[in-house]
């Protein structure tokens, strides 16, 4: 078992480099950092070729991802171009924190701003992360144990129409209903825009209220999908001989469900919570637009559109690092609870 | 004493023998057992008349055409969808968009299939250090969310190409942009079941003989194996058409995608939650014709799958 | 000797989404207590559905019991409620199954899966049961009991894992032991332990035994009296010693001469089969259902499907024919 665990730990490693190098790669191709950063002033050939050697950009390429990586504050870099390094650094590089500089608000380092927003984004994907979990097992438990009942017939019937929508659907259909529809019909409506209403403050109670439709339009489509999942795994499990010989036993239908079904089912829905995160956060990106509310989605659109390629490279390895942590906490989560590979 | 005496076999009666079918009968009829999925098939092919088929009532000149004076209008005889921030015809908006979102869901598929059969074929035949190191790049591609991979590529590459004619019409080149990322960052799961298909196949006996009678490697991946994979290539490129028409939403939606005027049901959504008190039209009929044609895809796609997999067990109403 | 275990006419279909398949057709059997019985038969003929059937195992949908009765000490199983069906699982019969890679749950120890049916039956507390749990693992020969008891199903071989389920199935001391093709799965060698070891265990435990297989070979070790099943139809029913040295039946005779023989011509050509293929379920023809095989078939076999009836002391055969002179009875 600890052997798994260190293997998967050797794994995840190499990824991410290869994912590193990847995003790199993007990175070179993108935009033109020099444009953006020199802004209106420097277009003159020396300024442009001074911000190059300040930027590294004078260097091959794999010294670019290496100094990207690990920073030129412990060595000395050429700054006056006449081929002899002589200042030092002041990158620390990626693996220490250091994202750059944002082009656009001024010089900020990229990761104070992306942490200044993250929080916001947690705020949504981790309610909404236990709530899709909750409501999946309780309805595909529910819908299996009723199989060709009515009940099961609508809920799977609203379960695929429901993962069948793109997120922005929901997130409009809800805001509609719940936002302006309800505030018309004079019942009590949900606010739509930001995390708190200025007029109030920023209490808790005005972020909860303001929390629900975000996390709403964020739950609804993977709770439905993940629901039929745990369904169909329901009915797999409960056709297997081993079930059958739990009933041969004369063990009723409720220890049944409860001693050999479940935890047979519902293992294989670890697995699934783990590549749930990528699509949480995809979907954050899109509701957070929506709904106005101030997290890393939203920041990544804004300073996407003005190429600022820092925070973006930034909040692009953050979020590979959380997907690759996120994984293998799931299989080294899953390797524990079943005993057939915990016990080999 | 013999159990087969020397009288022969009695002629077996033409009734008891079980009828025969064809494999692709076999398909055909599991599929037509599908209610839904031959709902899905109807929707589909109603929704494709009425984006191609709609040229017929309105022009794209009619379709770009603005207004300022009749913005956002709500919907009334002459515009029954009413019309948008800069006055034009949303009803039109949604014929031509709707040939865009169509075109760039089928097209970036095909490009998801090609890359992501190449790579899992080469990885799944050849195996060893080939294997080792696609897989390990197919992994880091899948660790990153389609939604941003997309968002930066569309940025930087979008305005890349220029317009280009096709059919009398004229497109954006950020369409054709838009269908290459779509496909390049959708192979993965793709590649992952061409590669398992043909690590099991590549045993077999068949692939052996063809070795044996001397056919090369490319004739046996694709004469040989490759057809016998073609279940799940079809069924992934079904819902991948699903996929890449909501990627493409997406990336319209926040603003990235293909710019207007060219129309994508996708784009026309964009900015429509600022308006969405005092002109709900805007979002209405865009985001339910892609809801619609999503969910009979979705059908479709589900309903291929059971009539093509042999051992699906399927529910007894 | 009171009959422990009555089949009477038991009928049982399938409604599938081709059709309705007729898997039992009448079907009357019965065991005595502390018998061994043996049904024999080929794939689908029926056998194992007869026998779910007793414990009330068959799916619904798509599987129905649509006629009959299963008299246990006299008392019809059918007409029981679910809840008293439970009692009688597992506690007064007990049922092994075919497959022992999927049969016990992965998840779960074979000491819990062993002592469940104890406490469930018995009341026994979790200690009593654990302790009685691994005496039976040490009766049905798996050595290191005590440290065996908290192992996980995947940590077995296929023999000792078919031990286990023989220790589940006895556990509570049934009166009856269902065995489902116990051994088909099993490799020869193996097979041969476990037929061992049920012999011992009915020797001490006394409990009657209903022994399914397609092997006719399996069948002479164990059984007392067997019964030959076709397509859902009993064929032959007879005391196991009469029916090696004299079976009346086209098939009995047909699955007799494909039996490899120790004995057998060293030269001799192949080993016989019968040609054709048994009939499918959905299209039944009218008459017996094997005469479009069979080499001793009449004008009669098509068209009439023959009743069992009894040809001599405790020896049923359904089939129109004599097979000693290949004419009509």
């Amino acid at each position: 078992m600890s052997r798994y665990i260190i293997r998967r730990l050797l794994q995840a490693i190499p990824l991410l480099f290869i994912i590193s190098v990847i995003l790199f790669v993007l990175m070179m191709n993108t935009g033109d950092p020099l444009a953006t950063m020199g802004g209106r002033r420097a277009t003159r050939p020396e300024d442009r070729e001074r911000l190059a050697r300040q930027l590294g950009l004078d260097q091959p390429i794999y010294k670019q991802y290496f100094y990207w990586l690990v920073g030129n504050d412990w060595t000395l870099i050429d700054m006056d171009g006449d081929g002899v390094p002589e200042t030092p650094g002041i990158r620390k590089g990626i693996l220490r924190g250091d994202f750059g500089n944002s082009l656009v608000s001024r010089g900020k380092p990229a990761s104070e701003i992306i942490m200044e927003r993250l929080p916001n984004t947690l705020m949504l994907m981790i309610p909404a992360e236990i709530i899709v979990i909750i409501v999946s097992l309780a309805v595909g438990i529910y819908s299996a144990l009723r199989q060709y009942s009515l009940a099961d017939n609508v809920i799977t019937a609203a379960s695929f129409i429901g993962y069948s929508m793109p997120i922005f659907f929901i997130a409009l259909l809800s805001m509609y209903i719940f936002g302006v529809k309800f505030k018309s019909w004079g019942l009590p409506y949900l606010p739509t825009v930001g995390m708190f209403d200025p007029k109030v403050g920023k209490t808790p109670a005005q972020v909860i209220w303001h929390m629900i439709l975000p996390i709403f339009a964020m739950t609804v489509i993977t709770a439905a999908g993940y629901s039929r999942y745990v369904r169909s795994q329901m009915l797999e499990v409960m056709g297997e001989d081993y079930v059958r010989t739990a009933r041969a036993k004369g063990l009723p239908q409720q220890l049944v469900i409860r001693g050999h079904v479940l935890k047979n089912a519902a293992l294989p829905l670890v697995t699934i919570i783990g590549l749930d995160v990528p699509l949480l956060l995809a979907g954050a990106v899109v509701t957070e637009t929506i709904f106005a509310w101030p997290g890393m989605g939203r920041l990544f659109i804004d300073h996407l559109s003005r190429s600022d390629t820092p925070v973006v490279m930034g909040i692009l390895m953050l979020i590979a690092i959380a997907v690759v942590i996120s994984q293998l906490v799931t299989d080294v989560l899953y390797a524990w609870l079943d005993p057939r590979i915990r016990y080999t | 004493m013999q159990a087969t005496a020397d009288s022969n076999i009695l002629d077996i009666p033409e009734e008891i023998k079980a009828k025969v079918l064809t494999p692709r009968q076999l398909v055909w009829r599991r599929f037509l057992r599908h209610k839904m999925a031959v709902i899905g098939a109807i929707t589909l092919i109603l929704l494709i008349l009425y984006s191609f088929g709609g040229v017929l009532f309105f022009t794209e000149e009619y379709a770009n055409y603005t207004d300022t004076g009749i913005r956002l209008s709500p919907p009334s005889w002459e515009h029954p969808f009413g019309t948008d921030t800069v006055g034009r015809d949303i009803l039109a908006r949604t014929i031509y968009g709707g040939q865009i979102s169509l075109m760039i869901g089928l097209l970036a598929v095909v490009v998801q299939v090609v890359v992501g059969v190449l790579i899992g074929a080469i990885a799944g035949y050849y195996g060893g250090t080939i294997d080792g190191l696609l897989m390990r790049f197919t992994e880091a591609m899948f660790n990153i969310p389609q939604l941003f991979l997309l968002l930066v590529m569309a940025k930087f590459f979008g305005s890349k190409i220029n317009t280009v004619e096709l059919f009398g019409r004229e497109f954006s080149g950020s369409v054709i942009v838009i269908i290459v990322i779509i496909g390049v960052t959708s192979w993965m799961y793709l590649a992952r079941i061409v590669r398992a298909n043909f690590l099991s196949l590549k045993e077999r006996e068949f692939v052996l003989a063809a070795h044996t009678t001397g056919s090369s490697n490319v004739s046996i991946i694709f004469q040989h194996i490759l057809p016998n994979s073609i279940a799940p290539i079809v069924v992934s490129a079904t819902l991948g058409v699903a996929g890449a028409i909501i990627a493409e939403a997406y990336i319209s939606f926040l603003g990235l995608g293909v710019q207007p005027p060219t129309a994508t049901w996708g784009n026309m959504l964009e900015g429509s939650y600022n308006y969405i008190e005092t002109a709900p039209w805007l979002w209405i009929f865009p985001g339910l014709l892609i809801v619609l044609t999503v969910l009979s895809i979705n059908f479709v796609g589900d309903g291929l799958r059971d009539a093509l997999d042999p051992h699906a067990i399927v529910e007894a109403n | 000797m009171e009959q422990l275990l009555e089949l009477q006419n038991l009928e049982v279909k399938f409604h599938t989404l081709d059709g309705v398949v007729h898997a039992v057709n009448g079907v009357s059997y019965y065991v005595n207590q502390g018998e061994t019985l043996g049904i024999v038969g080929e794939s689908g003929c029926g056998k194992s559905v007869s026998v779910l059937s007793v414990m009330r195992l068959i799916p619904d949908p798509p599987g129905k019991i649509a006629g009959g009765k299963i008299l246990f000490h006299g008392e019809n199983l059918l007409d029981l409620e679910e809840r008293q069906m439970e009692k009688i699982r597992g506690s007064r019969i007990g049922m092994v199954f075919q497959d022992p890679m999927t049969s016990l749950n992965p998840v779960l120890t074979i000491g819990k899966q062993i002592s469940e049916a104890m406490v469930l039956h018995q009341g026994d507390s979790k200690k009593v049961a654990d302790q009685k749990a691994i005496e039976l693992l040490s009766l049905v020969g798996i050595p290191n009991p005590e440290e065996r008891y908290g192992d996980y199903p995947h940590q077995f071989s296929g023999g000792m894992r078919q031990r286990v389920m023989i220790a589940m199935a006895l556990s509570c001391s049934p009166e009856i032991l269902i065995a489902d093709e116990p051994t088909t799965a099993l490799d020869v060698t193996i097979q041969a332990q476990i037929i061992e070891l049920t012999k011992k265990l009915r020797d001490q435990l006394g409990m009657a035994i209903i022994w399914i297989t397609h092997d006719l070979a399996v069948v002479a070790e164990l059984a007392d009296r067997v019964v030959v099943m076709y397509a859902g139809y009993i064929v032959e029913q007879a005391d196991v010693f009469r029916l090696y040295e004299n079976p009346r039946h086209p098939y009995t005779l047909a699955l007799l001469e494909s039996l490899p023989r120790v004995d057998s011509n060293r030269d001799a050509e192949r080993l016989a089969t019968i040609p054709g293929f048994p009939p499918d379920g959905l299209n039944v023809p009218p008459g017996c259902p094997l005469a479009p095989r069979c080499g001793f078939a009449v004008e009669r076999c098509l068209q009439e499907n023959p009743q069992l009836h009894e040809i001599e002391k405790d020896h049923h055969i359904a089939c129109w024919v004599d097979v000693s002179t290949g004419k009509e009875l």
